[in-house]
Parts: C-alpha cells; structure tokens; sequence
C-alpha cells in the first residue's frame, strides 16, 4: 500500500494502531475463550506470535512467487489454509522432538491455532494491503505481538475480576469480556493518528 | 424424520443459538455489522457455506479418515468460499472490496467448522442440509439486528438511507471498533439471563463450546 513503511513502522502501527484483535476484531473466539487464566494466555500468545510471523512470510512468497505469476490469485484461500496447516503440523512434530517442556507448554495450543482466524486475517491483509517481502514480516510479527498483549491484559483483568468483582449473571463469560475489550479498543484508540495503515 | 428436522431447525435459531450460547464465530460479527447491507451479503455467503459445506462432509463421512478430517473439512469449506468470494468479485465488486478480508475469514469461522464438525460428521446429509442451513439463519439474524442498530444509532441510516432527519447526532463510537464490541455484550445480556433462569427451572445439557 505505501511502500516507504519500513517494516518497524508497519511492526509497531499492527500492535498499536491497528492492533488485529481490537481494531480487526480477529482471533476473537480463543481469544474468549482461553483468556480465563495469565498463565494459558502466555502460552497461546506465543504460539500465535511464532505462528504468525512465520506464515505471513511464507504466505507472501507463496502468494507472489507462485500464485501471481500462475494467475490463480482466487486459490489464495485454500493455498494460505493448507500452508498455515502444514506449517502447524511441522512446528508442532519439531517442537516434540526437541523439548519436552516447549511441547507441553506449546503443544495443546498448536491446533487451535490452524482454526484461528487472525492467522489467515493477517495473510489476507498482507495481499488487499500490498505489502512487501519485509512489511509483512513486521506486520505478521506485529500483529502477533499486539494479539498477545491484548490477551494478556485481558487475562490479568479477568483474574482479578474473578477474584472480587460481582458480574451481573447474565454477562457472566463472554459477555463482560466483550465490555472490557471494548474498553480496551477505546483506550487503543488513543493511539490512532500516529501512524496510518489503511 | 420430519419432526428431527424440525427440532434442528428450531433449536439452532434459539436454544442453540451459534451467536448467543456458544458464542462461535463472533469475529465477523463485530467486523461487518457497521453497515447493514455488508452484513446482508456477508450473511447470504455464511448461509451458502455452512448449508453446503455440511451437505458434503455428510456425505463424505464414510470415507474420510478421522486422523486428517478437520484438515478435510477446511479444505472443503475454502472451495464453497472461494466460490462465494469469486461470485462477489463478478457482480457486487464495491461490497467485495469493504468486506475486504471478512469474507475469505468465513473458512476459519468457527460456526462452520463447528457445525461440520459436530453435526455434518455424524449425520445424513438431508438433516446436516437442514442443520447448516439453520445455524447459518441463527446467526444471520443476530448479526442483522446488531447491524440495525449499529448503523442507525452509529449513522443515522440504514442501508445506506439516512432515516433520521438533522437533529439527530451520529453517535460515531457505534461505527467503530469499541461500539461492536459493547453492542453484542449488550444483545448477549438480555438473552443469556432469559436462558439461565430458564434452564435454572428445567436443567438441561450445557452447551458445546468450542474454542
């Protein structure tokens, strides 16, 4: 889109800005889900962080060295699906061989996030966006980080809010989680105007 | 045979709800309900995908193997897809561009691949025909009343028709990210204390949920 971004740029607007779960709303159903406990949030946090990056750069070179140059750019979402797939599978044989202590804290993680859809939101964008090679390594690392952040902060809030405060029945669950997260896009908010992705 | 029909229909337009008890697929939810008509398109894809998608796993059960078949099911759910998303691009190019992303997002939404997995895998493909086409329903009517009141509190207009006249002021926080937010929290709460004191009365099975 605005090719003189350097790639911190982009880094930094997707954890602020344009943060993928706040802004784009993506990743919002592990992200409801798994926020109960600081601890599982760290570890899906990671795992989303790694994953991201990595098949956002993949995606690209996939998408521009061999779908371009094949005129089959509508095949993009099968191909993004079937590489982020994989790539999951790989990472989850590689972890498990290596370390044992990785796997148990990475393992369970892994195969929700073939389903999470900020990892294919962030491939998306990457192609409406127009990024380079180098962009969208900062956004997909960008975005993973700023989904991690988010869902860490979430996590925190909820733990203390499960120690003390009385949440009405009915918004028991997801739907106080729903308040609070919009509290949170509002305070992110705050950083609009600093730098422009769309 | 009728009356399980039925009874698949009905529950997944209320007790079953894939919006409002499961809380699935909630990320276009909040992306696409700032504009009335996005939402009625994106709605219309969900509806085709979930209904087809379950129709094929059904009948494909027999013969795919447990070990990959999520990997099956995704791959069969990105075909209908990128047929809805070419479709858009032919004849509706405009709303195919705001939806950006969204409506290729309907592979990883978690309605459809909940309803192939849950129900498509273990059933005939005439009642997983009816199941998907439900659950699509159900979540379609939510998402248009949030869209409804996002876009007139948020725009003052509907459909892209302003309908309330000068005095009204644009609540833009409605348009915006915080105001999805809020709004579904807000739609969620009724409901859910509706349901609780009722299953409170009657206790019944909880809900699947499904990360």
């Amino acid at each position: 889109m605005n090719p003189q971004l350097g790639w911190l740029t982009v880094l930094f607007a997707a954890v602020f800005t344009n943060n993928i779960l706040l802004t784009n709303y993506l990743g919002m159903c592990s992200f409801l889900a798994v926020s109960r406990e600081v601890k599982t949030s760290l570890g899906l946090g990671a795992a989303v962080v790694f994953v991201m990056t990595a098949t956002s750069v993949l995606n690209w070179i996939v998408y521009y060295r061999l779908l371009v140059p094949l005129h089959m750019e509508a095949f993009r979402f099968i191909v993004f699906i079937i590489v982020i797939a994989a790539f999951v599978q790989v990472v989850e044989l590689v972890i498990e061989r290596v370390s044992e202590t990785l796997y148990a804290a990475l393992g369970i993680f892994l195969p929700l996030i073939t389903v999470n859809c900020a990892i294919l939101g962030v491939s998306l964008f990457m192609v409406i966006r127009q990024y380079t090679l180098a962009q969208a390594f900062g956004y997909g690392l960008g975005s993973g980080l700023g989904w991690l952040a988010a869902i860490l902060a979430m996590a925190g809030i909820r733990q203390k809010m499960a120690a003390r405060s009385r949440v009405p029945r009915g918004l028991e669950g997801a739907g106080i989680t729903l308040i609070v997260a919009g509290i949170m896009a509002l305070a992110f908010m705050g950083f609009n105007g600093m730098v422009n992705l769309n | 045979m009728a009356g399980a029909l039925r009874k698949t229909f009905v529950g997944n337009l209320g007790v079953n709800n894939p919006v409002f008890v499961q809380v699935l697929g909630i990320c276009s939810t909040l992306a696409v309900t700032n504009m009335l008509r996005n939402t009625a398109v994106m709605c219309l894809g969900l509806v085709f995908t979930t209904s087809l998608s379950n129709v094929t796993v059904s009948a494909l059960r027999r013969w795919i193997p447990p070990r990959v078949r999520m990997m099956v099911e995704v791959l069969i759910i990105a075909a209908y897809v990128m047929v809805v998303d070419v479709a858009l691009r032919a004849f509706a190019p405009e709303i195919s561009r705001q939806l950006g992303p969204y409506v290729g997002l309907i592979i990883t939404n978690c309605i459809v691949m909940g309803r192939t997995e849950a129900f498509a895998l273990s059933h005939a493909p005439l009642v997983s025909l009816v199941d998907g086409l439900s659950a699509g329903l159900g979540y379609s009517y939510v998402l248009l009343a949030i869209a409804v009141a996002r876009e007139l509190l948020g725009a003052g207009s509907l459909w892209g028709v302003r309908l309330l006249g000068d005095w009204w002021v644009n609540w833009a926080i409605m348009v915006m990210a915080p105001g999805a937010f809020f709004a579904l929290a807000l739609f969620i709460w009724p409901i859910n204390t509706q349901w609780l004191s009722r299953r409170a009365s009657a206790p019944a099975a909880g809900p699947e949920r499904k990360p």
